[in-house]
């Protein structure tokens, strides 16, 4: 990697005054992109700002919502009791995210703001109506993602936390990619009463995306077998060296059927 | 027998004595040795494909921070280095020669796969060495480069001393008495399969540290390599033109090598001269993604098979063509592994009347292809398991009955193939029957059935393999177009209280030598194992030696160890005579000890060792002082370790999953030193052989960029993508050697994919499928399925 500047601020406030000292300043999480990138060289940002001192490691039951902070780690959010009392499918999700190491580092913050096209905790943001607080406003999961590694944050923003809606019932299958285990097809179901909100990621050229036909199909009746009744298009879905967006249409429709079928 | 002779002797399974400082991290590697004063090389590689140079400028890296030397191709070409040699070449049809051209050390004037070094950077860090590698600015004038190796002979010529691309067109076997039993097979069996190229991963990268001495005008190189003083031999003679005694080679602990650190890389040889040109040691490290693009690849087949059958299903003739993928240069044995490490094996378990083989070995814009395990084997154990099994689908006839039926029989060996190889032994329907009886064969419809009912399609599949090991007899090498000796050297060294040091010249890369070859020695002489100690990979330490490849370690090195040390117990049996006023005649040795026969008077082994340091009264007339052998073997004919591996999948036909549900391995590896060590090598050339299979797959674009050139793309197999094996043995003991051992480091991976793909075609042959290319990846698996039930529905 080339040098650079390393800062370790103590609040969002000071990182937010930090990253507009540096110039072309990063946010570091965890790091499980960005370190990578900048070991590669394909990243040579003037400096880079640890948020990991912050304060924003949380996990806390608000009622309606569960609220977790940014830089928790995937471990603490599959291991946390409270998270498995909540939203269990969301602790299933963090984990089978990576490897160990991964999840030993990696943040939901990190996952949410990088926008990966291939990763697990942008589905759950979508499907469980989550609400994204940034250091000055809050954003709607819907109006959030706003296409591949693309978010509606700007430069001067920080997510701190993010508040997921507590569903009925929720479940997350992914099927992995044989080489990286990046979600190569990631479905989130959550039924909220009478309505279901589908997520699907690793498989859209714009990023994680929810399935309306999918949606409307479960609302009226939230069964495996109706989601066999659905014709998935593969416009719009990658098609790469591991799997061809026919391929990957397929797999939508069969981790959504496994999602509803093993619910609970 | 002692209790300590039990314990450590040949057949046990003594744990690995080196594994304790490699699992608590202290096993020292290339990269972990520094010298003073060193600095780091990074060499600046090419990211097109196929490219004329037209200028390279260096001015502004010779300037930057740290760095202390930027040298490009023409400084090399300067001091008349050569690049690196290849070590066999065979004949073509037309009777001309392998087409041999230069591999320069940095390139001249073009560039040949994305990885080609251009020029090398020396700096006091491996950052500055790197950030001034991006300020030197190559101007090239892009060709049209050639990746599609099937149809190289009509790309852009690469070499201008290869014409068509086409290293070498090979023959053997009787080609017309081949034409002839096709044209009256009552059946023929085609078949077009190709075989996966595959990266080799060894968890170690490559590493070279090169040191010049300018009092004694020497080198030291501590390198990745299989076979230092292979490396030394190549450098010395070939490369530097100096005398082998100024270059010292050695080859610390070892990370995995499955053959891609057999050869010498550019890099080493730039780090020896370059040591000499800057004064200062000079460390080369390669991450893992110069180790994708520039590590020798292996595999990269494509072979036509057609397998004549008559009335009886009994094989009249085999014909196959072979077009293989050798890459942009030359290798070492590149040419060798598709020709006489493949053809030769063509004959596989059957007796074959008729056998015709041709190969074309092509020159395309991809990096260099070389051995892999298995070299050449697996790829003709693919093409031959892979047809026996369609034969018999074809016919009618259970797989297992078909190969049996077609088995050359036990009483008829030894057995001449019709393609050069004669085997020695062997024993066929013994391991067929037990590894069908390990996996219960005979009630596998059952369990089909039951997979049925949870929606899933269930396969089983045979591969019956052999190979030929142990490199090798060196006439029959020097025969056929090698350039090197095939022996293995042995020092064995009897300390003064009767301690041991062996020096071997095979080197251990994983393979456990520091047992296998201590419990040789403490088996033979009667004495506790910990008393001997393996020394190995390092020129200025080992007798000469060939290295470790090929599964010949124990077959021809632990046979060198084991003449040595029928040395030491010759010597030994006279000093003992003398001490014991007896004829040499009347001594025998057991146990440990050296008995006057039918008396008590006996001494010990540590005793003779002593009297052989401390010669007070000892026949200084007629026998020297001292207790030291060396031994070199060269064996009369290769060793053929053969078996049957049976795989067992499930196929999930809503997303091509295939889960590989059981696995039985019956080797016959001979008699066995250390059945764990042996057990390990099975598992882990099982693995690599599923990872074929299922997951692994180098695949460069049509420009000639490789895709899959980090483990986000490119899929290594982990624990959870393989079964329990079930691993049994039968014995033929090998007639080639003293100890009746064969090799085992290869047979997995050499066994493993055929029977893998055959279950994967077999579970979906209810659907009507027929064939499936490696690797069986879950989007090829679920398309085939698409495919066929599109086929039925029309």
């Amino acid at each position: 990697m080339y040098s650079t500047k390393y800062v370790k601020p103590n609040s969002t406030t000071e990182a937010l005054e930090a990253i507009k000292s540096l110039g072309e300043g990063k946010f570091l999480a965890g790091g499980m992109t960005l370190i990578p990138t900048l070991k590669q060289r394909l990243a040579s940002p003037d400096g880079l700002v640890d948020i990991s001192g912050c304060k924003l490691d949380s996990i806390a039951d608000e009622g309606e919502t569960l609220k977790i902070g940014a830089m928790t780690r995937h471990v603490s959010v599959a291991e946390s009791a409270v998270v498995k009392k909540a939203i269990p499918a969301l602790a299933k999700l963090a984990d089978g995210i990576g490897d160990r190491q991964v999840r030993n580092r990696g943040t939901i913050g990190g996952s949410v703001a990088n926008n990966d096209p291939s990763a697990c905790y942008p589905s759950a943001v979508l499907a469980l109506k989550a609400t994204i607080h940034a250091n000055n406003r809050s954003i709607a999961a819907d109006d959030f993602f706003t296409g591949m590694f693309e978010t509606a944050l700007e430069d001067d923003e920080i997510i701190e936390s993010i508040s997921f809606s507590k569903p009925t019932k929720a479940n997350y299958v992914k099927f992995p990619n044989p080489a990286s285990r990046y979600a190569m097809v990631g479905v989130f179901v959550a039924q909220f009463g009478d309505e279901v909100r589908v997520a699907v990621t690793g498989a859209g050229e714009g990023g994680v995306f929810r399935h309306q036909e999918m949606e409307s199909v479960l609302s009226s009746n939230f069964s495996a077998d109706s989601v066999s009744s659905v014709n998935i298009d593969s416009d719009g879905l990658i098609s790469d060296l591991h799997a061809s967006a026919e391929y990957r249409a397929n797999l939508i429709k069969e981790m959504t059927k496994r999602a509803v079928g093993q619910i609970h | 027998m002692n209790e300590v002779t039990k314990i450590d002797g040949i057949g046990s399974s003594v744990r690995r004595t080196e594994d304790k400082k490699f699992l608590t991290g202290k096993g020292k590697y290339t990269d972990d040795i520094n010298r003073p004063g060193q600095v780091q090389a990074y060499f600046l590689r090419s990211d097109v494909a196929h490219a004329k140079i037209k200028k390279i400028d260096i001015k502004n890296a010779q300037s930057a921070p740290g760095v202390v030397g930027v040298f490009t191709g023409d400084d090399i070409a300067a001091d008349k280095v050569g690049g690196p040699i290849c070590g066999w070449v065979v004949p073509c049809r037309d009777g001309s020669a392998t087409k041999e051209p230069p591999h320069p050390l940095l390139a001249q004037g073009k560039v040949r796969f994305v990885g080609d070094a251009i020029a090398v950077v020396l700096a006091e860090t491996a950052e500055q060495a790197k950030s001034g590698a991006e300020l030197i600015d190559v101007d090239y004038e892009e060709l049209s480069p050639v990746v599609d190796f099937e149809n190289a002979g009509d790309g852009a010529q690469i070499h201008d001393e290869v014409p068509n691309n086409c290293y070498f067109d090979w023959e053997l076997g009787d080609e017309k008495a081949t034409a002839d039993a096709l044209s009256g097979a009552k059946k023929i069996v085609k078949l077009r399969v190709r075989n996966n190229r595959l990266v080799p991963n060894a968890m170690e990268p490559r590493c070279a540290l090169a040191e010049f001495d300018n009092l004694d005008d020497s080198y030291t190189l501590h390198t990745t390599s299989q076979n230092p003083h292979l490396t030394r031999l190549v450098l010395a003679a070939f490369m530097f033109a100096i005398p082998e005694s100024k270059l010292r080679v050695i080859a610390p602990d070892v990370g995995g090598g499955f053959g891609s650190k057999i050869y010498v890389y550019i890099e080493e040889a730039v780090c020896v001269w370059a040591s000499k040109k800057v004064g200062r040691p000079v460390k080369w490290t390669a991450d893992r993604t110069q180790a994708f693009l520039t590590d020798c690849h292996g595999r990269d087949h494509v072979n036509d098979v057609q397998l004549g059958l008559d009335e009886n299903n009994k094989i009249v003739g085999l014909r196959v063509d072979t077009v293989c993928n050798l890459g942009a240069y030359l290798s070492a044995f590149s040419v060798v592994v598709p020709t006489y490490l493949h053809g030769t094996l063509l004959s596989g378990q059957y007796d074959i009347p008729a056998i015709y083989t041709n190969v074309k070995g092509m020159a395309t814009n991809t990096v260099n292809v070389d051995a892999y395990r298995g070299a050449g084997r697996p790829e003709a154990t693919y093409l031959l398991e892979r047809t026996m099994e369609t034969a018999a689908r074809e016919v009618g006839m259970d797989p297992a009955e078909f190969r049996r039926i077609n088995f050359i029989p036990k009483d008829a060996f030894p057995y001449q193939t019709q393609v050069a190889l004669q085997y020695d032994i062997g024993d066929y329907e013994p391991h067929l029957d037990k590894a069908m009886e390990m996996i219960d064969y005979f009630n596998f419809e059952k369990r089909r059935a039951e997979a049925a009912k949870r929606g899933m399609y269930r396969g089983i599949g045979i591969s019956s393999y052999i190979e030929a090991c142990g490199l090798a007899p060196s006439a029959v090498v020097g025969a056929l177009g090698g350039r090197v000796g095939q022996w293995e050297s042995a020092s064995v060294r009897v300390n003064p209280t009767g301690t041991i040091s062996v020096f071997t010249g095979s080197h251990s890369h994983g393979q456990g030598h520091a047992t296998t070859f201590a419990q040789i020695v403490a088996d033979k002489l009667g004495i506790p194992m910990e008393n001997v100690e393996v020394v190995h990979g390092d020129t200025d330490k080992t007798p000469f030696g060939m290295g470790s490849y090929g599964s010949r370690s124990l077959a021809s090195g632990g046979s060198a160890i084991s003449k040595a040390v029928d040395k030491i117990i010759n010597k030994s049996k006279k000093i003992a005579a003398h001490l014991l006023e007896a004829s040499e005649d009347d001594i025998d040795f057991k146990d440990g000890k050296f008995v006057v026969g039918g008396t008590d008077k006996e001494k010990a082994f540590g005793e003779i060792a002593l009297a052989a340091y401390v010669p007070h009264n000892y026949p200084l007339e007629t026998l020297e002082p001292g207790l030291e052998e060396n031994a070199f073997y060269d064996p009369t004919n290769f060793v053929y370790p053969s078996g049957t591996h049976i795989a067992e999948v499930e196929v999930d036909p809503a997303t091509g999953v295939v889960q590989v549900v059981d696995w039985a391995a019956c080797d016959d590896f001979g008699n066995l030193v250390n059945p764990m060590i042996v057990e390990g090598q099975v598992h882990g050339g099982i693995a690599q052989g599923i990872g074929q299979a299922l997951l692994e797959d180098a695949h460069y674009d049509e420009n000639g960029q490789l895709l899959t050139a980090s483990y986000m793309d490119y899929c290594m197999p982990r624990a959870d993508d393989l079964p329990s094996f079930k691993v049994g043995y039968t014995t033929t003991p090998s007639t080639v050697n003293d100890l009746g051992v064969k090799g085992c480091g290869e047979a997995g991976a050499i066994a493993s994919p055929p029977a893998l793909i055959n279950a994967v075609i077999d579970a979906l042959s209810p659907l009507g499928v027929t064939d499936m290319s490696m690797p069986a990846t879950p989007q090829k698996v679920w398309k085939a399925i698409q495919d066929s039930q599109s086929v039925a529905a029309e």
